[in-house]
């Protein structure tokens, strides 16, 4: 019975989240900021993977989601839409419903592609020369697609939208905001079960000591191959379903060193090595954008004090590396794994 | 490329890398004492920046009316007073920014990367402010010493340039000097060696941060001030990315050590300079200046993956 709670709160989420908006319950602005919590979360939980988990310095996350949401960009203006540089839709309309999902995981995957960029140096350098070459490859993509004339340059890239409102004309429903939700789960449940396995204690030997890690029979190359593409890859799905977004553009000004740092501070604040930190620092700093927004340019006056106020009072995060199951273990009832919740049964 | 049109490309190189070593300098003597990226360091360029353009604007309406052109002397003193007093008050406001934020987290030994984190915010915080209260019109730093351009066998250059690029190599000199033979340069090099037997024998490791930061700071200032004679916009956002580029340069240089600064620095300006130089080379054309980034990060990438701890930096033998 206690293996029923979490999938029946995350189905009731689901319903409320996308019935809601079905039924424009939630007024498009609301969408907008469940769209934004949602690619949020992806990208927090996944960058925790490198920064908290290995702890690692990635300082150019920006970067991947750049090249996810180009890449599915691309396929979905391609295959669904009418398009200047394209021409006309290789697929008819009603295929994009299917094949939506295709495209975001081969954003995602080109993504992870690029991520070897940072895996392979990162075999030798270790600490602040690897953020460095994050930050390198952050510029490097940026500058690439700045460069690329056909995709529109520094212009960005236009055409997703009609890929959405295709979608909608067959099956009218938040398509985005489904997808964002399935994304935004199937991330949580990756890291989690990735770091419970033993791959993942080898993540964590790793962070402790490099060189003991590998006295103890880690491979340790083999884990921040994987660890760097998941992370990367992660980060190119949160960018294809940014790609997306009611606005219908995407441009390489999105992708600075800016949008890294952004992700950069929900991973720290929300503690490092810590999924539901992470869940809720990225959901809190949504909200935060949000509930200043009347405060204009004073916006970001207020918000890196509130956070350097917040580092001093709570100087490891929000959870710090603890869970939210470690804080309250009457939680753990409901989101523990099996064997976690059998214990407290007996106990 | 003829020799005088290298050359030119050379100085304007010279003078384009002397901004990001000395930037990269802040960078990496707090990095050397702290270990923490400063990487609020770029907005306090900015802050100099700015904090100069008020004194010497200030100071110009005092000294003249606007309408007769100063004596000679009169505007180097007022160059001379806005070096000084930029300095000294970003000095302030670096170690300033050092003692409320970096310190209090310091000392409830957070881990080295909320730190970090809390410069990003900083950083964040002097824009912003900038923005709100100076609003975003660019400002125009005033021309303090008329622009004169000599030429010499088809190279052409102003004076400004010269005075950028002689000041850089001279702070480059002193503070080496003062790193090597003084005896709080002594004290900064042992504490970036062991963190832990430095202050038991009796280094005061508060002072000696403090003058990192000062030290830093100023030059940051200085920076800011020769950027806003040479070019003459000032912006809220100036600092962003050449504080990024020069935390690479820093790097690639080998960060902690001051002549990895210099040379990492160079070496930055040096690569943007001649890829864009190289676009009017024939056979060259499609290398247009939009390639600048790409082909610098990806030299600088190159050098990292070939030479992991940068071109000066020592590999720190690790006990098992």
């Amino acid at each position: 019975m206690r293996k029923l709670y979490l999938p029946l709160i995350v189905l009731l989420l689901f319903v409320v989240i996308i019935g809601g908006s079905w039924l424009r319950i939630f007024n498009e602005y609301w969408q907008l900021v469940l769209l934004f919590m949602g690619i949020n979360i992806i990208l927090t939980v996944s960058l925790n993977l490198i920064n908290g988990y290995m702890g690692e310095f990635s300082c150019g996350h920006a970067g991947f989601m750049a090249v996810g949401a180009y890449v599915t960009g691309i396929l979905t203006v391609w295959l669904f839409a009418e398009d200047k540089v394209f021409g006309l839709p290789v697929l008819p309309a009603a295929w994009a419903i299917p094949l939506f999902p295709v495209a975001l995981i081969i954003g995602a995957v080109a993504a992870s592609l690029v991520g070897l960029l940072i895996a392979i140096p990162s075999f030798r350098t270790r600490g602040d020369y690897l953020a460095i070459v994050t930050l390198a490859v952050n510029y490097i993509v940026k500058s690439a697609i700045e460069n690329m004339e056909v995709i529109g340059g520094p212009r960005g890239f236009v055409g997703m939208k009609r890929v959405m409102n295709n979608m909608a004309d067959v099956l009218d429903v938040p398509w985005l905001l489904i997808w964002t939700f399935i994304g935004m789960i199937v991330t949580i449940l990756i890291i989690r079960n990735f770091m419970s396995s033993t791959f993942g204690k080898g993540v964590e030997a790793i962070r402790e000591d490099e060189i003991a890690a590998e006295l103890m029979s880690v491979n340790t190359r083999r884990v921040k191959v994987v660890v760097f593409m998941l992370s990367c890859g992660l980060a190119g799905l949160a960018g294809g379903l940014f790609a997306h977004w009611p606005g219908g553009y995407v441009n390489p000004g999105t992708f600075t060193i800016l949008k890294s740092t952004e992700v950069m501070v929900m991973v720290y604040l929300g503690g490092m090595g810590s999924i539901s930190g992470s869940i809720i620092s990225a959901i809190g700093f949504t909200l935060l954008l949000e509930v200043l927004r009347p405060l204009g340019v004073f916006k970001w006056v207020v918000i890196p004090l509130l956070l350097v106020v917040m580092m001093l009072l709570r100087p490891t995060g929000i959870l710090g590396n603890r869970e939210l199951t470690d804080v309250f273990p009457r939680l753990r009832a409901i989101f523990g794994s099996e064997e976690e919740s059998y214990a407290l049964a007996s106990d | 490329m003829t020799l005088a049109i290298f050359l030119q490309h050379l100085l304007n190189a010279l003078q384009w890398g002397s901004f990001y070593a000395l930037i990269a300098l802040g960078y990496t003597m707090v990095y050397g004492v702290l270990l923490l990226i400063n990487f609020a360091h770029g907005d306090i360029f900015m802050v100099g920046a700015y904090i100069g353009f008020f004194i010497a604007t200030f100071l110009l309406g005092v000294v003249s009316n606007g309408a007769t052109p100063l004596p000679l002397w009169a505007s180097w003193l007022i160059l001379i007073l806005t070096i000084l007093g930029s300095m000294v008050l970003t000095a302030g406001v670096g170690v300033g920014i050092e003692r409320v934020a970096y310190r209090p987290l310091r000392e409830r030994g957070a881990g080295r990367l909320y730190l970090v984190i809390t410069a990003l915010m900083i950083g964040m915080f002097l824009e912003y402010l900038n923005l709100a209260t100076l609003g975003a019109a660019d400002r125009g730093f005033p021309e303090l010493i008329e622009t004169q351009i000599y030429t010499v066998g088809g190279v052409s250059f102003t004076n400004v340039k010269l005075i950028v690029i002689g000041l850089a190599v001279l702070v480059m000199v002193v503070l080496e000097l003062i790193v090597r033979r003084t005896k709080i340069g002594m004290a900064m090099r042992a504490i970036s060696y062991d963190k832990v037997a430095v202050p038991l024998m009796g280094v005061p490791m508060n002072v000696i941060i403090s003058a990192t930061f000062v030290i830093g700071s100023s030059l940051a200032a200085l920076a800011g001030i020769m950027y806003g004679s040479a070019y003459h916009i000032l912006s809220f956002d100036m600092g962003i990315l050449i504080g990024w580029k020069a935390f690479i340069a820093a790097v690639v240089g080998g960060i902690g050590e001051i002549r990895g600064a210099m040379v990492g620095g160079f070496l930055l300006g040096f690569i943007e300079i001649f890829v864009v130089a190289m676009g009017q080379i024939p056979g060259f054309e499609w290398l247009s200046s939009t390639y600048r980034d790409l082909v610098a990060f990806t030299i600088l990438l190159v050098i990292l993956t070939i030479k992991p701890t940068g071109i000066f930096g020592v590999a720190r033998r690790q006990k098992v």
